[in-house]
């Protein structure tokens, strides 16, 4: 089990490390150049240089990344260019709001996705059923823009039940949930059903039915914790679907998380805010991967850990 | 010295005093205002940065504004340039050398008393290099800028210190904009102790003379600023706090300011909600309409064939339809027919400009020998509207046979296209556009239109470079006689009118501001469409629901 | 904008040839894939024959569009579907912007499914260093959070078609790579590949003639699943403003350029938005019964 993790840990070091070299390339490509947005209109030339050398943007590539790695691995990921202050500050005070964004994400995906899943595999080959898993497909289907809007038209404007946007109370954060979660619960319904079809299967759910337990018992008691738990695992995998969604999500309900930072910055290369969100963001992909990897095998012991 | 002052009297004597001291800083205050309450303005971006020396976006020009004073400043809701920090000043008759007697008494947010070596100290910081200041350039004028700009000096051989209460600056050409410069923001002064303490955070932390300091910052959430009781302008500011909600989405903020909860939407009335407001009479009575010192443009590549023929840019000038663009933005702009907006001094409200006409258009570019017109492409900013107003100028010049393919890019690689002489035929200024720093007409010349910005990396996109005119405003500027203020703006005036004749942009609109504020908000008018404090003058703004 | 890893990854065992002609005479057998089948007819037809189905041109902003306010017209009989911001029928720029998310879908799609079966071949068979090495690259495209390296990407090569297109088949190559990945080593250890090259027979010979034709299937479902993720992409990038440059429309930048007035004129979002719905869900609901058919694993079980 050490091992493993020594082994995955340093595979995952290594997995950021191409992810900087990569992004960190792709924003020294940008045809933008970051110390004209610094410098101003009416800077002279000289000032330029001077900004340009301060910041080490005349130096080559390579010399440009070692120092951003040396940096980094002393925990520092510079200033925005921009702002002027910390990015380590800049991420760490809008983190939770992703971070909120994510869990309210998760419980969405979750109770509908979950519950979707279970109607289906109870009900299965019933209309009910082909409803359910086409409503799933609607689920991974539809565009987050879309959603997004199409939730704040109907429920913030016309139903007027929740803020129009806008960042604070639980009331704030529930459209957007919904509409990072929606996509997942597509997912997970799919999961959840055809779990739920597996265990249904098993020989001990056939003794229970064969004791004449009640219908529901089995589904709930016998079933179902042993059907959810493969499903639950997943869920580690889904950071890289929040990272992605967070963005479109963030900007159309004008939440102030990583996402708006990094949509931001792009528009303005400021350039140490947009590696510091991609790192971060890579990381919790990366973990996430590693999570449902390392607990995977605890829940179906024919998983072993390689 | 002695000479100086010599010299000044000799002036003196010749009645060519350009010394003012009208100390109108201290004009009476508003016999209805009520001091106390606090009030409430959202915003949807962040804001970046609280120090004078590096703030440069539209939402904390203002905030800076009133946490910190400069030299000089503007009388509440106008352009007219007043003292501010300095109690008075003496210009010497060869307009290079500006004398300032500093206000006494005025204390920093700390407590300690402002000193000459406090202004000294602030303009070697945003000229350093080091401070990274986007506004570094607008001090060019000041003896011994090129060495700290070059990294030679450390301090301003122009500047000195007389005595405690009092700043000689010596310039190394006259500047008649020098006191726009003084008022603005990059000049505004510094506690030394403070910006060592906190470093390149001072911006977080930020310390000045203002009328309100900084009470708590949120980041992404929420600054508070609070009244400075010790402010050196007795009875000022009136209100007691002002919260800046951030992240809230205009619309948002506008459906709170109608359930009472904000006071003034800071990104002003949402596009969608436009017509509604100002269709409802209650609503619209609490809008303020005002100009903007901004005007949205086409630059024209004057290197690049074929707008590099006169007629061709004069022929574009023809082609776009105004009024339709105006339209497409709400009508919330006025069509613009030359550089300058129609509240700056110095716009000529008799210019004629170029008409709408197609006919004429496809004219001259017939005389030009494209009568088949050509294909060319247009950068844009990629937020809305600005790729839509570039559709509509698409549309406008395919009428007379330009094909215009659009680039809709983000902010930084519109700007770098600009900045290459063979990157951008044509740009549309929206998103990026001219937003005066300071209400003088000179303002729009220097980096967009004269030569020194039409270099590598340079903001002047239409690559225009007429000498004549580069010394015609040099000439223009050194008229420092505040006396010959008019002659001036003539100069000016006529300036502009001979950018317009070789037709570089192709001027669309000015915006126009429309402030909303809550029944509770009371004031002159013109304090919520204050030429240089935007949304509005957070200074001189009260409530009238206190006591 | 990504597909998740799919919950059920197929793994295809060798296929007659003969069970092929089959496969779209079962496909008509299933209802939802017929529904998906019928949207992605449709929508090929009124793309082909937007000209000859609508009155106006997509790009033109009619004079009588707009009101006087510059406010967009409500559906009425002379636009079906109301007009833009700009006073542009939007039945014909929604009909036009299905040429732009088809080309995409495919184009894109296509030019990932091949990155992809590239190295999940290459990977799978060759193993080794090579394998290891386009491995663990793929990996590392795993960890980027697709939308902002989209993103970044665009902001490199300034947008047009053919280079969102590009920037579309870059981040979702991967999902292809690791599958194809996956059947081919599971493939490249079956003994009549062995057989195969113990009789001498050269490996561009196993690989057209033995792996190529067994991946078949995988790729066919993994391409038709593919297009979905694709459209939404298009549709994303073009949402945000950095997709297919204006006036070309898109779907996606259609919502983008009416936005701001989605409250007064909901349906500037809500017809583009349902067509990028309706075709994405077409392809999955395609996708997922070809999944069905051609992969005997899954068969019987969802």
């Amino acid at each position: 089990m050490i091992a493993y993790l020594t082994r995955r840990l340093i595979q995952a070091a290594l997995i950021l490390l191409g992810v900087s070299i990569i992004t960190f390339a792709l924003l020294y490509l940008l045809p933008a150049d970051p110390v004209r947005q610094i410098a101003g209109r009416s800077a002279t030339p000289q000032t330029v240089e001077s900004i340009r050398q301060q910041l080490g943007l005349d130096q080559p590539f390579v010399v440009q990344y070692w120092r951003y790695l040396t940096n980094l691995l002393s925990g520092d990921l510079g200033r925005s260019y921009i702002q002027r202050s910390e990015v380590t500050e800049l991420i760490v005070s809008r983190l939770p709001a992703s971070l909120i964004l994510m869990v309210g994400a998760i419980l969405c995906e979750l109770a509908i996705g979950l519950t979707m899943g279970l109607i289906a595999a109870a009900k299965r080959g019933s209309a009910t059923d082909q409803t359910l898993m086409v409503g799933s497909f609607i689920g991974v289907s539809a565009p987050q823009f879309v959603v997004g809007l199409l939730l704040l038209y109907v429920f913030a404007v016309q139903l007027g039940w929740f803020p129009i946007g806008g960042y604070g109370t639980w009331q704030h954060a529930v459209l957007p949930s919904l509409t990072l979660g929606i996509l997942g619960a597509g997912w997970y319904s799919r999961m959840m059903r055809s779990s739920m079809i597996d265990v249904l299967r098993q020989d001990y759910i056939r003794t229970a039915r064969a004791k004449g337990l009640a219908r529901h018992a089995i589904l709930f008691r016998h079933a179902l914790p042993n059907a959810i738990l493969p499903v639950v695992a997943m869920i580690g995998i889904d950071i890289g679907l929040f990272m992605s969604g967070i963005v479109v999500v963030e900007s159309v309900f004008g939440w102030p998380g990583i996402g708006q930072l990094a949509w931001q910055a792009i528009q303005r290369v400021d350039i140490p805010i947009i590696m510091g969100v991609t790192l971060v963001s890579a990381c919790a992909i990366v973990l996430g991967n590693l999570l449902a990897d390392i607990v995977a095998p605890f829940i179906d012991p024919r998983i072993k850990l390689r | 010295m002695k000479k100086y002052l010599a010299s000044t009297v000799a002036a003196s004597a010749l009645a060519l005093v350009l010394g003012l001291a009208p100390a109108s800083a201290d004009e009476k205050l508003d016999p209805n205002a009520k001091q106390g309450g606090a009030i409430t303005i959202t915003y949807k971006d962040d804001v970046a940065t609280l120090d004078p020396a590096i703030g440069y976006d539209w939402q904390n020009w203002s905030m800076i504004k009133s946490l910190f004073d400069g030299l000089m400043d503007y009388e509440p809701g106008t352009t007219n340039l007043r003292p501010e920090l300095a109690e008075s000043y003496e210009i010497s008759p060869d307009g290079t050398t500006f004398t300032f007697k500093l206000r006494k008494g005025v204390k920093f947010h700390n407590g300690r008393e402002m000193t000459a070596d406090d202004v000294k100290y602030s303009l070697d910081r945003v000229t350093n290099p080091k401070t990274q200041s986007p506004g570094a350039g607008f001090f060019a004028s000041i003896k011994g800028y090129e060495d700290v700009a070059g990294g030679k000096a450390e301090s301003l051989a122009g500047v000195t210190v007389v005595d405690p209460a009092t700043v000689k600056i010596e310039l190394s050409r006259p500047d008649a904009t020098f006191l726009h410069v003084m008022a603005i923001n990059f000049s505004h002064v510094v506690p030394k102790e403070e910006v060592e303490k906190y470093g390149a955070d001072f911006g977080k932390h930020p310390v000045g003379t203002g009328a309100y300091k900084l009470g708590e910052w949120t980041l992404g959430q929420r600054l508070v600023f609070e009244r400075n009781a010790d402010y050196w302008h007795k009875g000022l500011p009136y209100l007691d706090k002002i919260t800046f909600e951030i992240g809230q989405e205009p619309i948002v903020a506008l459906l709170r300011l109608q359930k009472g909860e904000v006071d003034v939407p800071g990104d002003g009335i949402p596009p969608a909600k436009f017509q509604e407001v100002m269709a409802d009479p209650a609503q619209k009575a609490r809008v303020v309409e005002g100009g903007q010192l901004q005007t949205g443009y086409a630059t024209m590549n004057t290197t690049m064939a074929p707008f590099d023929n006169v007629k061709v840019r004069q022929a574009v000038n023809m082609a776009i339809n105004k009024e339709r663009i105006v339209k497409i933005i709400n009508n919330r702009a006025v069509p613009a027919n030359q550089p300058l907006p129609p509240s700056m001094p110095g716009y000529d409200k008799n210019f004629a400009g170029y008409k709408y006409d197609v006919e004429k258009a496809k004219a001259l570019l017939g005389e030009a020998g494209h009568a088949d017109g050509f294909e060319t492409q247009l950068f844009v900013m990629n937020t809305d509207p600005n790729p839509r107003i570039a559709q509509a100028i698409q549309q406008d010049l395919a009428a007379i046979g330009i094909k215009a393919s659009i680039q809709s890019l983000a902010q930084a690689n519109v700007i770098a296209a600009g900045g290459d002489k063979a990157g951008a035929p044509m740009i549309w200024s929206g998103g990026m556009a001219w937003i005066a720093d300071f209400p003088d007409p000179s303002n729009f010349y220097g980096p967009i239109l004269g030569c020194g910005g039409a270099v590598q990396g340079g903001w002047n996109w239409a690559w225009y470079c007429n000498k004549d005119l580069d010394d015609k405003a040099a000439k223009a500027d050194s008229i420092v006689d505040p006396a010959k203020a008019d002659e001036r703006y003539k100069l000016w005036g006529e300036i502009y009118a001979k950018v317009m004749e070789d037709a570089p942009w192709a001027p669309v609109f000015n915006e126009q501001r429309f402030t909303m504020r809550s029944p509770r908000m009371a004031g002159d008018d013109k304090l919520y469409v204050d030429p240089v404090h935007i949304p509005i003058n957070y200074d001189y703004v009260y409530v009238n629901d206190v006591q | 904008m990504t597909t998740p890893i799919a919950p059920d990854a197929p793994i295809t065992a060798p296929m007659p040839a003969k069970r092929r002609v089959g496969v779209l005479g079962r496909l008509l057998k299933r209802p939802l894939a017929v529904i998906g089948l019928i949207i992605i007819a449709v929508t090929v037809l009124g793309a082909i024959f937007a000209p000859w189905l609508t009155a106006y041109d997509p790009n033109e902003q009619l004079f009588d569009g707009l009101t006087l306010e510059g406010a967009p017209l409500p559906p009425n009989a002379a636009f079906w579907l109301g007009t833009d911001l700009l006073g542009r029928d939007l039945l014909t720029r929604i009909l036009y912007g299905a040429r732009t998310s088809l080309i995409i879908g495919i184009v894109a799609n296509g030019a990932a499914l091949f990155i992809g079966t590239l190295v999940g071949v290459t990977a799978g068979y060759f193993r080794g260093w090579i394998g290891g090495t386009l491995m663990r690259f793929t990996d590392l495209m795993m960890a980027f959070p697709a939308l902002l390296l989209a993103i970044c990407l665009a902001a490199v090569f300034q947008p047009s078609l053919w280079i969102v297109a590009m920037v579309i088949a870059l981040v979702n190559w991967v999902q292809t790579a690791r599958v194809v990945f996956t059947e081919t080593s599971s493939l490249a250890e079956r003994e009549f590949i062995d057989a195969e090259r113990t009789i001498g027979a050269s490996t561009p010979r196993i690989l057209f003639r033995h792996i190529l034709p067994h991946l078949l299937p995988t790729i066919i479902v993994w391409g038709t699943l593919g297009i979905s993720t694709t459209v939404l992409l298009e549709a994303t990038l073009s949402y945000l403003g950095i997709g297919v440059q204006p006036p070309t429309a898109s779907w996606g930048n259609i919502i983008f350029e009416n936005q701001t007035y989605f409250q007064a004129a909901p349906w500037l979002v809500f017809f583009p938005g349902a067509a990028i719905l309706a075709l994405a869900l077409a392809f999955n609901l395609v996708g997922d019964a070809l999944r069905d058919i051609l992969d005997p694993t899954q068969r019987g079980r969802a």
